[in-house]
């Protein structure tokens, strides 16, 4: 996308400097790919429905990656982003659902609650990015102390999972689009990327977020208001991380407040994974995603397999260090030659 | 009516205070230089003028208008265009990203940068983009906005002589279109060459107002020393020439190159150094004694070609490798050195936390008086000792070479230590080198300020292009046979 942009006034396209910009992000589809190929080759009848299975399984996980590559590309973490999918997975299962006629409310009054929910989760987030930024505790600090109050929040909420939620909010993450091969939740991955996170990037918040991850004080000395942006930050990656709460319960029907737990670790993990530098200033949203495909899958895999769970985590764990220490090696390749 | 007026600006850091009572008075139509030296205040005083930090007290008059600089954005509103000391463009982002971010008119800096005869790519990413030329960039970036007020810190201090001189010539079209510039910088020959007048700080006040033309340098040094110190150091100067030292054919060298190759930068680049002796390294920007330092230091493995120290080849894979062979560096960039966080003494005793008693504890008592011995033999101005990153740029360089004062080192690499450091200092360190050198110790000097080096050097090599294009007596290297020798015309030089 940088490339696009940085290119408008020549007609000439730089080829080799756009596959090194974008060579990671590529490394990751392809890894990708060589999973669904190798996966193709394990069930007698692979079809539509693992494609489907796997598209529902990995939603929720695209969200939390995506929250926390933002935040992240901004010089943060939010370890937060769990417990906040958590609770407002728990609340709209809960509101989602009307006790006392033991029905789901309409499809029309699901969608308006679920806008309300982003909403609220974005200014949860700006909360966070506000503390952050006024008393100055580091990052890790203030949201590790928001996971635990997002988390609480999503236990009074509710105790023991229930609620529920409309049909056709559900079939919007697990059902299909135009043929059985597209599953409903990657139109609404790509969706949100073009329609969320590509205009944002192109204008000047988006540059001003990269700005900031890569060099606080040359962004300062620019005339970035750098906590106005961190504060932006930590909101948008909360309203992707309340994308992925309604995700949790479309895809799964009910509320949970310990259905977030998982994502905390694995979004750092998936955004490590599908490109982002940890420091900041570099990467993107859709390597992230590909990340969050590509751990699911490795975990399909090996459920097919019938690989001890444990062990299973294990072989997870080594393919992410495996990756990132190739990954580390090209780079320093690069910068010899340079 | 003036277009700025500081009156009585101050600002304290902690015990530290920065600027006790700076007044600053710019018209419109010149250029204006503001001088000092280091810790006096000048940086203090340009963060406090483009809303970098807030002062502590006086006033800011704009056109006549009271305002209170709050950031730098506001700062560009108002006609204040600063190109600061550090690099303000985002590395991770392309040339043309950085400037949508700060809504810089992209073809107001491309019509700039070819004012300024420069070709660049704006798709680059600006981690690829050579220094210099950054600083360029962030000048057209700072014209595009039609500054009032045009602020340079130390813009020329990274810029090889010909960029510079296209500095001077945006600074004398300033001037004719009646606009003004804040030249800050510590060549007093460029003062004397482009400035009209001049604000002199001293100790965080100033000091005056000059006409640079009709003082010259000694006025000015005088202005900035205090007339004291001033007369001090003119009479440290006018000691008779030192003895030349007289080197056996063959002697021992404490360090020789032969042959030395690194990839494209260095090509066949022999030199020996003997102990008690300085040779000096000139080269114009990026001729390859990056890489010399850089190989020599143990930072980077040579293509070819041989290191030997003391006559044995030292093959260094680290930088350890290097110091226990007693080749230590003093690099340019004082933080790359330093543990900015760290106290004085901390960072003078790092690197003998490698040594001794590696395992057991540290040697408090040992150590104390090594690092006391150290910062006295240099007076390092110890106020701010808790952490490095309080002390002046050349209190910080002081603590580099203390460090390795403290540690012991046969040859010591200094490249370009005076940067951005003031005339006092940066007299001290020359007696310093001058007085280690006299102990027996061997100095190679890259340093960037000609003039400096027959005064320091006994001998200096010129590098221009990754070769050697001429080895000469210090004595009789004055600047205009430096300079043709720096551009590869070395024959005639060296005849």
């Amino acid at each position: 996308m940088s490339t696009v942009a940085a290119e408008r006034g020549r007609a000439r396209i730089h080829w080799g400097r756009l596959a090194r910009r974008h060579a990671w992000t590529a490394g990751v589809y392809v890894l990708l790919v060589g999973l669904i190929l190798y996966w193709r080759t394990i069930p007698a009848q692979w079809g539509t429905f693992d494609v489907q299975s796997l598209a529902i399984d990995a939603l929720p996980f695209a969200f939390a990656a995506m929250a926390q590559a933002v935040v992240i590309i901004s010089g943060g973490i939010d370890l937060s982003i769990g417990s906040m999918m958590g609770l407002v997975n728990v609340v709209s299962a809960k509101y989602m659902f009307d006790a006392t006629t033991a029905q789901p409310v309409s499809f029309r009054e699901a969608i308006v609650l679920a806008l309300v929910l982003i909403g609220g989760a974005a200014l949860a987030g700006a909360l966070t990015g506000l503390i952050i930024t006024v008393t100055k505790v580091a990052d890790i600090i203030v949201t590790l102390a928001m996971l635990f109050v997002w988390g609480g929040a999503a236990l009074a909420v509710m105790q023991i999972p229930g609620g529920g939620t409309p049909l056709e909010f559900s079939k919007l993450a697990i059902g299909y689009t135009l043929t059985p091969w597209l599953p409903s939740g990657l139109v609404i991955l790509a969706a949100v990327i073009l329609l969320v996170w590509i205009p944002i990037r192109r204008r000047r918040p988006g540059l001003a977020l990269y700005a900031i991850g890569s060099s606080r004080n040359a962004s300062f000395l620019a005339g970035i208001s750098v906590a106005r942006t961190r504060i932006g930050a930590y909101a948008l990656g909360s309203a992707l991380a309340g994308m992925g709460g309604l995700a949790l319960t479309a895809t799964s029907g009910i509320g949970d407040a310990l259905s977030g737990q998982y994502y905390t670790l694995n979004s750092v993990a998936a955004v490590v994974l599908g490109g982002v530098a940890l420091v900041g200033g570099v990467g993107g949203l859709i390597g992230p995603v590909a990340a969050a495909f590509v751990l699911t899958l490795v975990k399909s895999i090996m459920i097919l397999k019938g690989v001890d769970q444990n062990w299973a985590q294990v072989i997870q764990g080594t393919l992410i260090v495996l990756v990132v220490m190739i990954g580390g090696l090209a780079l320093r390749q690069r910068g010899k030659n340079l | 009516m003036s277009l700025l007026t500081a009156r009585e600006v101050s600002k304290r850091y902690g015990p530290v205070v920065a600027l006790r009572s700076a007044t600053l008075v710019v018209e419109p139509g010149e250029v204006h230089a503001l001088l000092g030296a280091n810790g006096a205040g000048k940086s203090t005083l340009v963060k406090v003028l483009t809303g970098v930090i807030r002062s502590d007290g006086g006033t800011i008059l704009v056109n006549g208008e009271a305002s209170s600089v709050s950031s730098p954005a506001q700062a560009a509103r108002i006609g204040l265009a600063p190109v600061f000391q550090d690099p303000a463009l985002v590395p991770d982002l392309t040339i043309e990203q950085n400037l949508r971010l700060t809504r810089t008119p992209v073809d107001e800096v491309r019509r700039h940068l070819r004012e300024l005869d420069l070709d660049v790519d704006f798709g680059a990413q600006t981690m690829d983009v050579p220094l210099p030329l950054l600083r360029m960039i962030d000048l057209a970036r700072a014209l595009a906005r039609n500054p009032e007020l045009l602020i340079l810190d130390e813009i020329t201090a990274a810029l090889p002589a010909d960029l510079a001189e296209r500095v001077f010539a945006v600074m004398s079209r300033q001037k004719e279109s009646g606009r003004s510039t804040l030249f800050i910088t510590h060549r007093l020959r460029e003062v004397i060459a482009h400035c009209d007048r001049a604000t002199v700080l001293r100790d965080g006040g100033d000091v005056g107002t000059l006409v640079p033309q009709e003082g010259g340098e000694e006025k000015i040094v005088e202005f900035m020393l205090g007339e004291e110190v001033a007369r001090a150091a003119g009479s440290a100067e006018a000691t008779p020439p030192r003895e030349r030292i007289e080197l056996a054919e063959g002697g021992p060298t404490a360090l020789e190159v032969r042959s030395l190759e690194v990839g494209e930068t260095l090509t066949d680049v022999s030199f020996a150094l003997h102990p008690g002796e300085i040779l000096g390294i000139a080269a114009l920007e990026a001729q390859g004694q990056d890489a010399l330092f850089d190989v020599l230091a143990g930072q980077q493995r040579p293509t070819s070609g041989e290191v030997l120290v003391r006559g044995e080849q030292l093959r260094a894979r680290h930088p350890y490798d290097a110091i226990r062979a007693g080749v230590v560096l003093v690099p340019a960039d004082r933080l790359q050195a330093l543990l900015p966080q760290r106290s004085i003494a901390e960072n003078i005793a790092a690197p003998r936390f490698n040594s001794l008693r590696r395992w057991g504890p540290v040697g408090i008592r040992e150590e104390r008086r090594r690092v006391r011995r150290a910062i006295e033999a240099l007076s390092i101005d110890t106020r701010a000792q808790r952490q490095v990153r309080r002390l002046s740029g050349g209190n910080q360089q002081k603590v580099t070479i203390a460090r390795w004062l403290a540690n012991g080192f046969q040859t010591l690499l200094c490249f370009d230590p005076t940067r951005g450091i003031d005339v006092g200092t940066k007299r001290q360190i020359y007696a310093l080198l001058r007085e280690l050198a006299s102990d027996g110790a061997a100095v190679l000097l890259f340093t960037s300020e000609l003039a400096e080096i027959p005064l320091v050097c006994d001998r200096v090599v010129c590098l221009y292009g990754g070769r050697v294009t001429a080895q000469l007596d210090a004595a009789g290297a004055d600047e205009a046979t430096l300079l043709r020798a720096m551009h590869g015309l070395e024959r005639e030089a060296a005849a």
